[in-house]
């Protein structure tokens, strides 16, 4: 059953022309990724998919237009936005207070899931007393459990080491089959979106249009059996190809200026 | 229970301990030694030139005299004191309060700020010299002139650290917290405003030390009592020892009101310490 649907999406900033007509789609329960080079306007679709911007286009929601924003989509921002001022559980209550919930009852309801998150025992700490992928972990304890429809991750691990992130990658793996959350997930990592992914929508430099359409038939755990690996490695080939042919046709062809 | 070995860092919480008893005292010794050294040292030679140097003590007493005069007439500066300390925290009672007011204002409609912030600037630009006489002559020789000089004095730098501190907020915290379905004024009260905490105690800190020199300047101006109007007399009498005594009243005023801002700090951002001993440690 398809969640979400983009027809023909368009978004310009003045004259400038981010988004040149975006058409996706996103069933239930499947983990669909954008892969795209930075700056090519992922995040702006996003922003259409908050609210927090305007644009041109359908956006479908269980197949009736998209208009109370608020109440379908939890996000995760770039950055894991945690509030330096609230303890570890307050922050994560955070999206639930917004909802009306009593403090209380938000409390009760985050607690539990502490342990599954990898997070036990640090319900009083500040954030900038965690380690940058505990901190990524509570961004998402705080954006999973505003139980909306859908998850909105903007390249939820690029700021992390790439230990930190090759460790958090395996770890989201693992939630996502427990959980099998509808996900749209913005990133600019190969590896990471074949790794994570159903399907993946590769998007060209700005204006984005979507340059490929990528089905990630592997099967899941990816990273403990080494022949899914192998074939995951040759898959992300395939698609760096693409992405460095759709962004700059002279970056892929590596031919040296004649002049400088 | 199938979370991969993601490094827990057990050691988080244990930290570096050195908020036990005995190295906090010698640590807070040894931060206050450079100060003790340096002030004792000027007072030496203050001292030292004062006896020996052949001035007379009408035009600059020794601080031993200083202290000595201060203390015999504690009474009369300490009766001087209570009229300075009650301007300053009226007045910068007030001026909080409209610098809260007005900074809010003006996160809400952005298009104020233009209409204010030239008259603001303008009004930072008057010499003190020359407006408190006539704050003076416009509402008398009781506590409003008072409280109006103090607030004209430390507003500005309150509602621009204010202003500057909602706008510090993380754009992405604003972001999230409209796509979590929260209106402006939620997002103002759960993002902005503990945002604007730093920024808030900055211009607490600065404006706290212009609040005691302008209530002085009030006094100086015209009143009934205060360490304005005393500096004033004694100047008259040709007693330097005794501005001297009330210039270390204010100076120790400031001080204690200076302090007391680092402790109220302290007190509403706990999580700042916690990020500082985080830093020491050394972040991974």
């Amino acid at each position: 059953m398809t969640r979400l649907e983009l027809r023909q999406v368009r978004k310009c900033f003045g004259p400038r022309e981010v988004l040149a007509g975006i058409s996706l789609n996103v069933a239930a329960g499947e983990f669909v990724s954008i892969l795209g080079p930075s700056g090519a306007g992922k995040s702006t679709l996003f922003q259409l998919l908050t609210g927090a911007e305007r644009g041109e286009g359908e956006m479908l929601f269980d197949g009736a237009p998209l208009d109370d924003h608020g109440s379908r989509f939890a996000f995760m921002p770039q950055r894991d936005a945690l509030m330096p001022w609230r303890r570890i559980l307050d922050n994560a209550t955070l999206g639930l207070e917004v909802q009306g919930v009593p403090r209380r009852a938000a409390r009760e309801r985050v607690a539990p899931l502490f342990a599954e998150f990898g997070l036990a025992g640090f319900e009083r700490a500040w954030p900038a007393e965690l380690s940058g992928g505990m901190r990524q972990r509570a961004a998402l304890l705080r954006t999973v459990v505003q139980q909306r429809d859908m998850l909105l991750l903007d390249e939820p691990f690029g700021a992390l080491d790439a230990l930190t992130r090759a460790a958090m990658q395996r770890w989201l793996e693992a939630m996502w089959r427990r959980h099998h959350w509808t996900a749209l997930l913005i990133t600019h990592d190969v590896r990471e979106a074949v790794l994570l992914s159903d399907r993946i929508y590769v998007f060209s430099a700005r204006p984005a249009r979507i340059v490929s359409e990528i089905k990630v038939p592997l099967p899941r755990p990816r990273t403990a059996d080494a022949s899914v690996a192998r074939e995951a490695a040759g898959l992300e080939a395939g698609i760096l190809d693409t992405l460095l042919g759709a962004t700059d046709p002279q970056l892929s062809a590596q031919r040296p200026s004649p002049r400088r | 229970m199938a979370v991969p070995s993601v490094p827990l860092s057990g050691g988080d919480t244990s930290g570096p301990s050195p908020r036990g008893g005995r190295s906090a005292v010698s640590s807070a010794i040894a931060r206050a030694a450079p100060a003790a050294v340096s002030v004792g040292l000027l007072f030496a030679a203050w001292e030292l030139y004062a006896r020996y140097g052949g001035v007379r003590p009408t035009v600059l007493p020794a601080p031993s005299r200083v202290f000595g005069q201060a203390w015999e007439n504690r009474e009369a500066l300490m009766d001087n004191a209570i009229p300075t300390i009650r301007a300053t925290l009226a007045g910068f009672a007030c001026s909080l309060s409209a610098a809260f007011l007005f900074s809010a204002l003006v996160d809400f409609w952005p298009s104020l700020r233009r209409a204010l912030f030239p008259l603001l600037i303008a009004s930072q630009t008057l010499p003190l010299v020359a407006i408190a006489p006539l704050v003076v002559l416009w509402f008398g020789f009781g506590l409003l002139p008072k409280i109006l000089l103090v607030a004209l004095v430390t507003f500005f730098p309150m509602m621009v650290a204010l202003v500057e501190g909602f706008e510090a907020t993380e754009k992405e915290i604003g972001q999230m917290l409209r796509a979590m379905g929260a209106g402006r004024w939620r997002v103002f009260w759960l993002a902005r405003l503990p945002s604007a905490l730093p920024y808030f105690f900055a211009g607490l800190r600065i404006s706290i030390t212009y609040a005691v020199v302008g209530a002085i300047f009030a006094e100086y101006a015209g009143a009934a009592k205060g360490l304005g109007i005393y500096m004033l007399n004694a100047k008259n009498n040709f007693r330097p020892d005794l501005v001297l005594a009330a210039v270390g009243v204010s100076a120790a005023l400031t001080l204690v009101l200076f302090g007391l801002t680092v402790l109220f700090q302290r007190l509403a951002m706990p999580w700042e310490r916690a990020a500082a001993g985080r830093g020491s440690e050394g972040r991974q």
